[in-house]
């Protein structure tokens, strides 16, 4: 029997959809040993997240309010604390989840398993599998401490659907760090869009260096993923040139994807890119270099300049939209 | 200003598609790969000589020292961080393979312990691992603050606080840390601009780069001769149990399918419409 406590990831006072990966992990471990799993809503606006997370059958939900913006070492002490008791403790592996998660678990000299892309039970232990080496080596492992901690890959593990019921929420007393003395949060600039977010979309349009301006980028890259009702992503050269905010890095540093149609537009497609978007359903290449590594992943390949192809594009998906 | 900067040695990454796989599935095996400063080291490294130098007059104002865990092989690695700019290393006798992130962090935390820096800045991930979790530990086991995922750096007149952006999934966070602090940066630390320390003038630019800056002829020659301290887990009291086991390594499938190329927009089309299903 394990136990699981998943920890929620807020922004702006509200659940992130990564939270309900977390959740679809403490699922399918309550079930395959038949434990049971509670969550943790902490941080800013931790009462009204707490009752969203209400109806995904956890066995409670524990509260905790903490003012202020995310730090992790503000909340890593109460995270500890919570974690006491538990078997496992689980969170997205975002910026993050990583960030807190690692933190949490240096207080309990706890091991981590991190950006895990499954878990099975095998004689009564949790297995792990975890992409290394840029996802080109797959490990399997185990964490080997009493309180395990987890941070899963929200493309491996879907979003946990409501399941009804309405878990009971407890207030936990937040606890206190000294250390958080030493960091003091200003503010965070987040980029808003209208578009789905990158890691939630079904599809993606990603654009690269080859758009070579933030304009560009923007009269190309934006008004097909409108017709598409995509996101938008980027390769890190478009988000070092400022193109793009950084946080629509795609990669190895920057976000997993997996859609079901990703376009790679002015993108070669090096391995820390590929590590990012690899596991997408359906990928099309737009680049002038048929040689372009990205071909190693794409089921389709146009090579053209993307400056005659993407405008077309955007039509003849106009087009199909309209003739339905 | 004293930093130190733990580095690890990895495969070559941009070759990361060539690892092997034991054929009994018990170890990755890198044989034909070249050794490389992990990537995010070296654009810590980079971060820790901006902040410890005059960019203008090309002189250094502070001192870096590396530190890393490894077998004798490793020094090869080292070297390259000292023609870099660092003044002088630390390496730890140990199996970089074996040791995991928890003992790893017991180690750097015990030489920080020792050299008592005023800042840690290290990467935030060995490409190897993948990670993430050894700065977290560090600055746990150290009671410091850690600053993940920096993009700007700036030093306060006094030195002792730091004023920084850093990228978060939802977007870069401004915040304020007081030293001594664990510090891991993202990509865009190496903007030319990222990192001020108030010696170097603040209108300074470096140039463009995608890595850390390159070792001169003068700095290959004189890395030769900086000192390497050598010593072992024993020596600096650490004894810390594996906090995770791993059991077998396997390379991915490989993605199912060729690739078609198409013709024009319009084959493009039908095709994503008519065969993926996808439009
Ligand atoms: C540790 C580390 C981590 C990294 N993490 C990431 C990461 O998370 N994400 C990431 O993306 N990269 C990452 N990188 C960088 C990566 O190695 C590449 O440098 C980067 O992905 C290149 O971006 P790009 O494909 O846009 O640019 P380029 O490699 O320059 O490719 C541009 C492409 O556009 C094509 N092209 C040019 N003009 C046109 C045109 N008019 N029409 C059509 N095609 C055209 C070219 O043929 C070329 O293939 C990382 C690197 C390191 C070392
Ligand atoms: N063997 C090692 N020696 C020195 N530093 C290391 C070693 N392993 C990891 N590190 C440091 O810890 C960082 C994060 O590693 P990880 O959490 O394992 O992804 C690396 O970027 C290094 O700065």
């Amino acid at each position: 029997m394990t136990d699981i406590l998943v920890v929620a990831e807020l922004y702006e006072g509200k659940n992130r959809k990564t939270t309900l990966s977390a959740v679809a992990f403490a699922r399918q471990v309550a079930e395959a040993t038949s434990g049971a799993f509670d969550i943790l809503s902490i941080g800013e606006g931790a009462n009204a997240a707490a009752q969203e997370l209400a109806g995904f059958g956890a066995r409670k939900i524990l509260e905790t309010e903490i003012a202020g913006g995310y730090v992790a070492e503000n909340l890593a002490a109460t995270v500890a604390g919570a974690a006491k008791g538990y078997g496992v403790v689980v969170a997205a592996g975002t910026a993050y989840g990583k960030d807190l998660l690692s933190r949490a678990a240096g207080k309990l000299a706890a091991g981590v398993a991190p950006d895990i892309s499954a878990v099975r039970v095998d004689g009564g232990e949790l297995v792990y599998t975890r992409p290394m080496y840029a996802g080109n080596v797959i490990a399997t492992m185990k964490v080997t401490t009493p309180i395990q901690f987890v941070t899963v890959r929200q493309t491996d593990f879907e979003a946990a659907a409501a399941s009804g019921g309405s878990s009971p929420i407890e207030k936990f007393a937040a606890q206190a760090d000294e250390v958080a003395k030493r960091l003091r949060f200003g503010s965070l600039e987040s980029v808003k869009s209208e578009r789905p977010e990158l890691t939630e979309a079904d599809v993606i349009v990603a654009g690269g260096r080859a758009l070579k301006s933030e304009d560009n980028f923007k009269n190309v890259i934006d008004p097909l993923a409108d017709a598409l009702g995509a996101a938008v992503g980027a390769s890190r050269a478009a988000c070092d040139a400022g193109y793009v905010a950084a946080d629509l890095q795609i990669g190895q540093t920057g976000k997993l994807v997996a859609p079901k149609l990703y376009l790679a537009i002015g993108i070669s497609g090096a391995i820390q890119h590929l590590a990012g978007m690899k596991g997408s359903k359906v990928i099309v290449a737009i680049n002038k270099d048929k040689e372009a590594p990205i071909a190693q992943v794409a089921d389709y390949f146009f090579v053209a300049d993307l400056f005659d192809a993407v405008p077309a594009l955007t039509e003849a998906v106009k087009k199909l939209a309209t003739a339905g | 200003m004293k930093i130190l900067v733990p580095i690890k040695r990895v495969a070559d990454p941009n070759n990361a598609n060539k690892v092997k796989v034991a054929p009994d599935g018990s170890s990755v095996t890198s044989e034909g790969l070249e050794w490389k400063l992990n990537p995010f080291d070296e654009w810590s490294l980079e971060a820790a000589l901006r902040l410890t130098e005059n960019a203008a007059d090309k002189s250094r104002v502070g001192e870096v020292v590396l530190v890393s865990i490894g077998p004798s092989d490793a020094t090869q690695t080292i070297r390259q961080g000292l023609a870099m700019g660092a003044e002088r290393a630390i390496r730890v006798e140990g199996d970089d393979a074996q040791l995991d992130a928890w003992q790893v962090a017991n180690v750097l935390a015990a030489v920080a312990k020792k050299e008592e820096p005023d800042l840690i800045v290290m990467g935030k991930q060995v490409v190897d691992g993948d990670s993430n979790v050894v700065p977290q530990y560090v600055a746990e086991l150290l009671g410091w603050p850690a600053l993940n995922y920096a993009q700007l750096l700036k030093l306060s007149a006094d030195g002792k606080t730091i004023a920084a952006q850093r990228e978060l999934d939802t977007g870069v966070e401004t915040l304020e840390v007081d030293g001594p602090a664990v510090i891991t940066c993202a990509d865009r630390i190496l903007h030319p601009q990222a990192v001020k320390n108030g010696v170097t003038p603040d209108d300074f630019a470096y140039p463009v780069a995608e890595g850390g800056r390159y070792a001169s002829l003068k700095g290959i020659m004189q890395a030769k001769k900086k000192p390497i301290a050598e010593m072992s887990m024993a020596d600096l009291g650490v004894d810390a149990a594996a906090s995770v086991q791993y059991i077998a390594f396997e390379l991915p499938p490989a993605r199912s399918g060729n690739t078609v190329f198409v013709e024009s927009v319009d084959e493009l089309v039908q095709k994503l419409h008519t065969d993926a299903k996808v439009l």
